[in-house]
């Protein structure tokens, strides 16, 4: 369609008034406020209620200060970074590895990708335990072959378990910006500088990943927070001895009765999040303007 | 494209070694996943008497029924999230940039949250007047309606970008009403993104754990918790068996769903 046909017979249709458009919103922005921002106000307002139901900064200051808190708090970062740092390192290895040997199974291999975002978590969690578990393949295979004592407390209980199965699990919502960001590269760039003589190192090092970066900052801050929020893995996992925030929300709710404590624990969980999920649509965004370019 | 390296061995090793790792970190747990799934025992290396009891189990008993709970809560708030994630992106699509953005807040704002905590502020806002939903199953849909919502408005939105911006307005500028023209010209180039919204929606809700587990009543017991109440009672083949089942039902969906290709309209 050309632009320049259109445009002259479009100036004089009449456009619904923004007042108009703004109310056409109305319902769905109502429905939201019930189901979720009302939810979350009371949540809020339930963490600074004491016993008897009147404002008090007890339970806040109560929480907030108890070493359970302040354990999990770092046990969440610990968790989170590391396997956050994993997850770019083998993200990259795997979009660099596949874009070495570029093979007619990429485009399959995208909706592979896309598909296994759309699993559960906890079922990686679950099937590792078949795996590494006390009684799993790989650990009876390690007590056959090295004569490892079999009855061992196997690691996957404890906090490179669950690193492990969140890298697995969360590597392809890293692979997938990456392999985006591959695709804007520019290969006849590439060939300039390795006809210049650069070395393949030298070409990912000073061209490749300087492109990437976008990709690299949005896959991280992507999974940095989806690490901090992980619930199905590490309940599966049941990993005592590393609670995380979202874990401990869950104990204090259900297992202790206490809504208030777990109210705080949940509020200082959100304002975890939100910061770096707007550092998620930041990098986003410098992804896409340097899509665009 | 060629990249970096053109030597054909090099080429060769690179992409085995591709296929090697990324079969070897997701594949293989899937795999072991299905051979648990058929696992009576489980001593050596490898199980060492196979069956097809917890496959049966499925068919009936408390699997059966919480599959089917799985279905019933994923259809119906994948159904929801589809309404209210797409006419909240359709009703956004002309208006200024600022309203927009504040919009996208307020729809993304459950992905920046542990759905743990969305669970929690359900469970406390509705266990208490005026709204009183606890033990109902109606609590789960909300829970999974608002965990998935931003998914769908997502897709919606990616959808609308796609549609040249005048196609509205050459219908008005023909005689079509806004509705005429919504209903016969954006809904259906629109479709496939609303179909593989609700793709997504359906999987999502399908594996969802945390929040349900916050405020599942007795009778509403889904396919997760399921699966979470079976391996942490010991019972871990038929919990392997249930997860195995759960992702197939996801997956058979998705394939139904994911049939139509986006029609991706050019100007």
């Amino acid at each position: 369609m050309n632009r320049l046909l259109i445009t002259p017979i479009v100036r004089g249709v009449p456009r619904s008034s923004i007042l108009n458009r703004v109310l056409r919103l109305a319902l769905p922005v109502c429905v939201l406020s019930v189901l979720l921002l009302y939810p979350l106000a009371h949540m809020a307002a339930a963490a600074f209620k004491g016993a008897a139901g009147e404002f008090s900064l007890g339970p806040a200051t109560r929480m907030l200060g108890s070493p359970l808190f302040l354990r999990a708090l770092l046990h969440t970062f610990e968790i989170a970074a590391t396997a956050t740092i994993l997850c770019l390192l083998l993200g990259l290895a795997l979009a660099v590895l596949f874009n070495l040997a570029p093979f007619r199974g990429v485009q399959v291999l995208g909706r592979v990708v896309d598909t296994y975002l759309a699993f559960p978590s906890f079922l990686i969690a679950l099937s590792l335990t078949f795996l590494y578990g006390n009684a799993g393949l790989v650990t009876a295979l390690f007590a056959r072959l090295f004569g490892a004592d079999p009855h061992a407390a196997s690691f996957l209980y404890g906090f490179w378990g669950v690193v492990l199965a969140e890298v697995t699990f969360y590597t392809p919502f890293v692979l997938r910006p990456l392999l985006a960001g591959f695709q804007s590269l520019d290969p006849a760039q590439i060939e300039m500088a390795s006809s210049l003589g650069e070395k393949p190192w030298g070409v990912l090092r000073r061209i490749v990943l300087p492109a990437l970066l976008p990709a690299l900052l949005a896959g991280g801050s992507l999974c940095l927070l989806l690490t901090i929020n992980e619930f199905g893995i590490m309940l599966v996992m049941g990993a005592k001895n590393v609670i995380t925030l979202p874990v401990l929300i869950y104990s204090e709710a259900v297992q202790q009765f206490d809504y208030s404590g777990a109210s705080v624990i949940a509020l200082g969980n959100a304002m975890l999040s939100f910061g770096l999920f707007a550092l998620y649509r930041t990098s986003l965004t410098g992804l896409s303007a340097g899509l665009a370019r | 494209m060629s990249m970096l390296v053109y030597r054909p061995c090099t080429r060769q090793v690179a992409r085995l070694a591709a296929l090697g790792l990324f079969g070897l970190i997701f594949g293989l747990p899937l795999a072991i996943l299905l051979l648990a799934a058929v696992t009576g025992q489980w001593n050596g290396v490898l199980p060492t008497i196979l069956t097809l009891r917890h496959v049966r189990a499925l068919l009936g008993g408390d699997q059966g029924a919480s599959l089917w709970h799985s279905i019933a809560t994923g259809l119906a708030a994948s159904l929801i999230a589809v309404l209210l994630g797409g006419g909240g992106a359709l009703a956004a699509r002309d208006l200024p940039a600022g309203f927009r953005r504040g919009l996208d807040a307020l729809y993304f704002l459950p992905i920046a949250l542990p759905s743990a905590s969305i669970g929690l502020a359900l469970l406390i806002t509705f266990s208490q007047p005026p709204i009183l939903l606890n033990g109902t199953v109606a609590l789960v849909v909300m829970a999974h309606v608002v965990l998935i919502t931003a998914y769908a408005y997502a897709n919606t939105r990616a959808g609308i970008e796609t549609l040249p911006a005048e196609l509205e307005d050459v219908a008005g500028s023909l005689g079509a009403s806004q509705w005429l023209a919504l209903r016969s010209i954006t809904l259906p180039l629109l479709a496939p993104y609303l179909l593989a919204a609700f793709a997504l929606g359906f999987a999502l809700s399908m594996g969802e754990l945390g929040a349900t587990i916050m405020l599942y009543p007795p009778q509403w017991v889904t396919a997760p918790v399921q699966v979470f109440a079976l391996t942490d009672r010991g019972d871990i083949y038929a919990g392997a068996a249930l997860g195995v089942a759960l992702l197939a039902c996801t997956f058979l969906v998705l394939l139904l769903l994911n049939r139509q290709k986006p029609r991706i309209l050019r100007p």
